[in-house]
């Protein structure tokens, strides 16, 4: 459909308003906008993160006291597999790229849609397959996968649980990430608007970019192993079980030489939209353009490189300890270099301090304890003391959640009137915000001091001495919890009743500004021609010099 | 417009004689048998590398002859290219682990 044959009436709505071939339901599972597919991701990933959630609190509260409290150790077992797969491989990886990612690139690069549409459907479809599979296994007999999300042999090949249909799960989701990968990676070099070369692009693309690379060369090799796995299971090959002259190391490299990456194709989409935030609200350019862009490819190319800190504990040789945790302190480079050029966009800023920027400030604190703590436990000596702690908990709930999560949280309230059209009321959101930040360090930081006391993790029961900090964490993920309420009935309430959004709310500067909220079908009437950098305050900066 | 121009880039065909796929199967099943063979022999540490050669060698001849990598533009290569570099980053480094044990 061409630009010109949009109705009026249509356009007001947006790509709401379109009349394709099919209509209700099937107008967006079958629909191949990149628009309707972002929605589509974030409706389903909405879903599995709530349940997730739900999952995660029983644990708090079955942590509430020592002994049994609500549920018994194979709950528990069942509860924590559950809680990780979902998390991380229906929730915070395909979380930003595939919801924002698809919504937004093409809007920022000033293009109608992605490369490959239907490939995009595609990955949809494999995607709720996927998570569906991993729910269906809970309930076949043999019950749910009790193995951690990290599958490790020889208990995975040996549990009687549903471990086959939570790997496959995990492959097919493999299978989606890879497509959209090579589908932001085409898109990005083939169709930005004219004049945008690659240092006028956005820093959320660049970040998508580096991630979108990750996907691509990492995600194949967990699929290999999960599949060596299930072989293993079938017909007892003797790749990884020692019962059987295999090796449970080589499993622990293969699993982590995807999963660390899968670390970054997490967090780089995050930091990429703290990048986007920042300069709107600091009415400033952002500080150090080029060394943000840079380092996202940094941090791709060297997080890609050191897996084996997760395995300092397992008998590895000590070269590879010594390698290993050189290159771990070797990525907080790049990671630091975005920290301060955030700080110093907001150093002399104008600084507007709404929702969508405090989400990126608790982001950016808790971030940089998540990445602290992360150094922390790339030291040698102390990791073989907090290894496989609440320590370790702590540190990845710290970047995962309060780094990625929130970074979502505030994507969410930055683009939410642009994707919907409607803007949401500022006081619950801001309320939801102060509890979130308040609740989410409530239930994490006692996590530290736990695991440096010595509580092991994966444990669903302690010795009491540990009490008090399990008790501060459990009424933390209540509070946490309410802000996370909050947040959501305040956006679906303005779904509803919300003021129609203005164009350009924030006065953004990037190319999905210029368009109105919701786009139009095919986002722009005509191909921007772009002339300026992504983010031109210039009209602000000079202010303050005319005052001097 | 992207429908179109993947259809005349698999129009445009290659001609590969049977003969020559043929042959390069049965390349790939002699050496799968070297593999097979050499996995008896005590080789001490060359083993790892001798079977990393064959099969890298037989990687090179299907992504080659079977998925025509040959005929395809560069910047497919490239691809492939990075994605074999990235294969074997991944390798060295796993083996600081193994090779110091
Ligand atoms: C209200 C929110 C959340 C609560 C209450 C929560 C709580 C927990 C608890 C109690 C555990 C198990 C600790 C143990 O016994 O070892 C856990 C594990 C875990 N959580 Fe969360 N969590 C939440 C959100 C998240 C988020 C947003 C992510 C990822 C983005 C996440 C990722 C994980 C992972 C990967 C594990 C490890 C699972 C395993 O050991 O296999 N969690 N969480």
């Amino acid at each position: 459909m061409t630009q010109a044959t949009v109705s009026a009436g249509a356009r007001s709505r947006g790509f709401y308003g379109e009349k394709g071939k099919y209509s209700g339901i099937r107008g967006w599972i079958f629909s191949t906008d990149h628009k309707r597919i972002g929605l589509l991701y974030l409706v389903s990933m909405a879903g599995f993160f709530l349940l997730a959630v739900t999952f995660g609190v029983l644990m708090r509260l079955e942590m509430l006291s020592p002994g049994k409290t609500i549920m018994e150790p194979q709950t528990y077992n069942t509860l924590f597999t559950l809680h990780g797969i979902m998390m991380i491989f229906l929730f915070i990886i395909p979380g930003l790229p595939a919801v924002f990612g698809n919504f937004l690139l093409p809007l920022l690069i000033g293009a109608r849609d992605v490369f490959f549409p239907r490939l995009n459907l595609l990955s949809w479809w494999l995607f709720i397959t996927g998570g569906l599979l991993a729910l269906v296994s809970v309930f076949l007999p043999g019950g749910a996968a009790d193995t951690g999300w990290t599958f490790y042999v020889p208990y995975s090949i040996r549990t009687n649980t549903n471990v086959l249909p939570a790997l496959f799960a995990a492959f097919i989701l493999g299978f989606s990430s890879i497509l959209t990968g090579l589908n932001f990676i085409t898109t990005i070099h083939r169709m930005r608007a004219p004049g945008m070369g690659w240092f006028r692009m956005p820093l959320f693309v660049w970040s998508l970019y580096a991630t979108a690379w990750i996907q691509v060369l990492a995600t194949p090799i967990i699929g290999i192993t999960l599949l060596l796995v299930a072989l293993e299971r079938w017909f007892g090959v003797g790749i990884f079980d020692p019962a059987l002259g295999g090796d449970p190391v080589l499993y622990q490299h293969l699993f982590w030489i995807y999963s660390h990456p899968a670390v970054y194709i997490m967090i780089l989409p995050g930091l990429g939209v703290a990048s986007e935030i920042l300069p709107v609200f600091a009415r400033r350019t952002i500080f150090g353009y080029k060394f943000i862009a840079f380092s996202s490819v940094a941090i791709a190319g060297l997080g890609s490189l050191v897996w084996a800190h997760h395995m300092f504990t397992v008998g590895m040789s000590y070269t590879g300890m010594f390698v290993f945790s050189l290159l771990t302190f070797l990525v907080s480079i790049p990671s630091a270099i975005k920290i301060f050029n955030w700080i110093a966009t907001l150093y002399k800023g104008s600084i507007v301090l709404d929702v969508p920027l405090l989400f990126i400030l608790s982001f950016i604190v808790q971030f940089s304890i998540g990445g602290f703590t992360g150094l922390m436990l790339g030291a040698l000596a102390v990791n073989i003391h907090v290894q496989d702690t609440y320590f370790v908990v702590g540190h990845f709930h710290y970047v995962m959640f309060g780094g990625t999560g929130f970074a979502l949280f505030a994507a969410i309230h930055y683009w939410f009137p642009k994707m919907f059209g409607k803007m949401y009321r500022k006081g619950p959101a801001v309320l939801s915000w102060i509890l979130a930040t308040l609740g989410f360090n409530t239930l994490y930081m006692p996590f530290f001091f736990l695991g440096y006391m010595g509580m092991p993790r994966r444990y669903y029961d302690y010795l009491p001495e540990y009490q008090s900090f399990h008790v501060i964490a459990t009424v933390g993920s209540w509070i946490l919890v309410l802000g996370i309420i909050i947040m959501i009935v305040n956006l679906l309430y303005a779904l509803k009743k919300g003021a129609p959004a203005l164009a350009n709310p924030w006065g953004g500067k990037t190319l999905e500004w210029t368009v109105p909220s919701p786009p139009p079908t095919e986002n722009f009437a005509t191909i921007p021609v772009v002339t300026t950098g992504p983010y031109d305050f210039s009209e602000y900066e000079q202010r303050p010099a005319e005052h001097s | 417009m992207h429908d179109d121009a993947t259809a005349q880039q698999s129009q445009t065909t290659h001609t590969v004689p049977y003969s020559q796929y043929v042959l390069i199967w049965f390349g790939l099943l002699a050496l799968t048998a070297l593999t097979v063979s050499l996995a008896g022999i005590e080789l001490g540490r060359w083993v790892i590398i001798t079977a990393l050669t064959i099969a890298s060698i037989k990687s090179l001849l299907v992504l080659n002859i079977f998925m025509h990598l040959r005929f395809e533009d560069r910047v497919f290569r490239m691809f492939a290219l990075v994605a074999f570099v990235t294969l074997v980053i991944f390798l060295v480094l796993t083996f600081f682990d193994y090779a110091f044990h």
